[in-house]
């Protein structure tokens, strides 16, 4: 098998036996964004230095020196967050080019685990979106189907792993940027319980409701990246002082036992119905009989005021991310423009931001400062922070009566690119099922579900857990995982067109 | 009811020069955001206490001891404009002021 098929799991049980190196692994890695990059556009920067750094975890490798199960795996970097050595850019004009002076703590973590960076990866603008359209630098495509968005707003970390192009990525998700890629790109995300990953060097875009997280193409895979990123940091005063269980031992357990006896699973009323695509719900609806099966015992549970959370998270979030882009201000790091004919510092600032920012950014900062506004204050944003009470009221009742909640990861299948970048607000409406989990801080897997069988695209489940039980999700999803793979007989990401470049358009593959 | 008055207020209050074109567009954009979202009223009773996190956290703090800070050189380094040891800026003031 090539490496860039393997899972980063068999990569790195390779890689401690010593029958591979990571220069092998790192150059095969290398080669596909070579190979394939053209086409996807995952990746804003590629590494110049993956190599020696590939080559620097063999020699210590060899010198014996005791290394984590992921040391000398590659991965991606969504570019949101900072990284000393490679330039970071959070998908803006206003930060083209700017070399961070420090490391993230979960980049550092990386290093410090003998991970080695590819390169990073793109995204909407300051995560502002759910389809990589947004990025200043182009879209990603989606490598199922090359004229479809990979999701957002991590998309290029997706993608890098669904074409792939890295075994493993980090991302971050606000309202469902880790989970919504992974659905549309039949790869596996999760988005811990807020304050479990250091924000510390994540570009903020609504701090309240920032988490960093593992983008895979495994729930294994994901639970040892989650293992090496999370634990508390005292430069991140949300960073929780829990200690935490390891989560690769969950994922194994899930799958090596693929039993869910005794596990009570609640589905979500309110986000399975209208607007949801045929093939999603159907799918869904296999894959609840499937782990019915493996005795779990499913319950229909209702969250009434999940109704509102859109409306909740596009009052909060604006108004979070227009007080923190307030530093984009052109004097210590950035994009700077004069105006014609000059002006006072203010004037150089908004000629700056005019130029530096995009459409949806502009439009998020100008709704944030309106919902901040004296006379709107309470009717919008206040009002906003006491749905946010209602929905984790919701999550509270519904965790009375079920271990882990579950929905579609996403409404539908991958949308074709342009469809919805006219429309705001039905961009904003794709987000339904991701959103209500960043508002309660619990943490959430999207994973793969089976492709609809009216499009042949990936569908993703969601799984939801209590703060704090993120083992969990992967519990129960790595046996949810190994129970649909039994029942398909291979794979998901499997079926996935091959992307040589000679077959840019290449066939989709069969059904799951 | 939006208007592009007030679009222009919000933009001049974040400080970006938006085109009349744009101020134009966003507020038909944002008059049909707001409508949408203004439901949130709805629901949000008095009684209702406001959340503003997610998890509840008491504040941090730890003893005031000097630590690793950036050098100048580093601190400088992504600037658009500096003399080397500060950022360049232009005027603070306006003739006006």
């Amino acid at each position: 098998m090539t490496f860039t098929r393997m899972t980063a799991s068999e990569l790195g049980e390779k890689l401690a036996a010593k029958e591979i190196s990571s220069v092998e692994v790192t150059k095969a890695h290398l080669d596909r964004i070579e190979a394939v990059d053209g086409d996807i556009h995952a990746f804003l920067h590629v590494s110049a230095s993956a190599l020696s750094t590939a080559a620097d975890v063999d020699s210590r490798r060899l010198a014996g020196e005791a290394m984590g199960p992921l040391a000398g795996v590659p991965i991606a970097i969504k570019d949101v967050l900072c990284t000393h050595d490679m330039p970071s850019t959070a998908g803006s004009r206003m930060l083209e080019g700017w070399t961070p002076p420090y490391d993230a703590t979960v980049v550092r973590k990386l290093r410090e685990a003998h991970l080695v960076p590819l390169g990073k990866t793109n995204m909407d603008e300051f995560a502002m979106g759910s389809s990589t359209e947004h990025s200043a630098f182009g879209p990603t495509h989606n490598p199922w189907d090359l004229e479809r968005i990979p999701g957002g707003s991590g998309g290029g970390s997706a993608a890098a792993v669904a074409a792939f192009e890295a075994p493993l990525a980090l991302g971050s998700d606000t309202g469902g940027s880790i989970r919504q890629p992974a659905a549309v790109t039949g790869s596996v995300g999760v988005k811990p319980t807020y304050g479990g990953v250091s924000r510390y060097g994540a570009i903020a875009l609504a701090s309240s409701l920032d988490q960093v997280g593992p983008v895979t193409r495994t729930v294994l895979d994901a639970a040892l990246l989650h293992d090496v990123i999370g634990g508390h940091d005292p430069r991140d005063s949300t960073s929780l002082r829990d200690e935490w269980p390891v989560f690769a031992d969950a994922a194994r357990a899930g799958r090596d036992g693929r039993s869910l006896k005794g596990t009570r699973i609640g589905v979500v009323k309110e986000l399975n119905g209208e607007g949801f695509q045929a093939g999603v719900r159907s799918r869904f609806a296999e894959a609840l009989d499937i782990m019915s099966a493996a005795g779990a015992e499913i319950v229909e549970v209702s969250a009434p005021n999940f109704e509102y959370a859109i409306a909740a998270y596009y009052l909060i979030l604006p108004a979070e991310a227009s007080s923190n882009l307030a530093k984009f201000d052109s004097v210590r790091f950035g994009l700077r423009v004069n105006p014609a004919g000059g002006g006072t510092v203010e004037d150089v600032m908004a000629a700056t931001r005019e130029a530096g920012f995009g459409d949806e950014v502009k439009r998020r900062i100008i709704l944030g400062t309106y919902a901040l506004s004296a006379g709107y204050y309470d009717a919008y944003y206040g009002s906003a922070q006491k749905v946010r009470t209602l929905i984790q009221r919701d999550f509270d009742a519904a965790f009375e009566k079920v271990d882990v909640l579950v929905s579609p990861s996403a409404p539908t299948t991958a949308f074709k690119l342009g469809e919805k970048l006219d429309d705001p607000l039905a961009m904003y409406l794709n987000d339904i099922t991701t959103i209500p989990a960043n508002l309660a801080g619990v943490p959430g897997m999207g994973l793969p579900m089976g492709l609809a069988p009216e499009d042949g695209l990936p569908t993703g489940m969601q799984i939801m857990a209590p703060a704090r039980a993120d083992a969990r999700l992967y519990s129960v999803g790595g046996a949810l995982e190994a129970l649909l793979e039994d029942s398909w007989g291979h794979t998901m990401i499997s079926q996935a067109p091959a992307l040589e470049p000679t077959e840019m358009f290449a066939a989709r593959g069969g059904e799951v | 009811m939006i208007t592009t008055e007030q679009v222009a207020h919000l933009a001049n209050l974040a400080r970006i020069a938006l085109t009349p074109a744009e101020i134009d567009k966003l507020t038909g954009e944002l008059g049909t955001i707001v409508d949408s979202i203004a439901k949130v009223s709805e629901v949000a009773g008095p009684d209702v206490p406001a959340t503003s996190h997610p998890i509840r956290l008491v504040n941090v703090s730890r003893p005031d001891v000097p630590g690793a800070t950036l050098s100048t050189e580093e601190a400088l380094a992504g600037a658009p404009e500096h003399d080397g040891a500060r950022f360049k800026v232009s005027a603070i003031l306006g003739e006006e002021q």
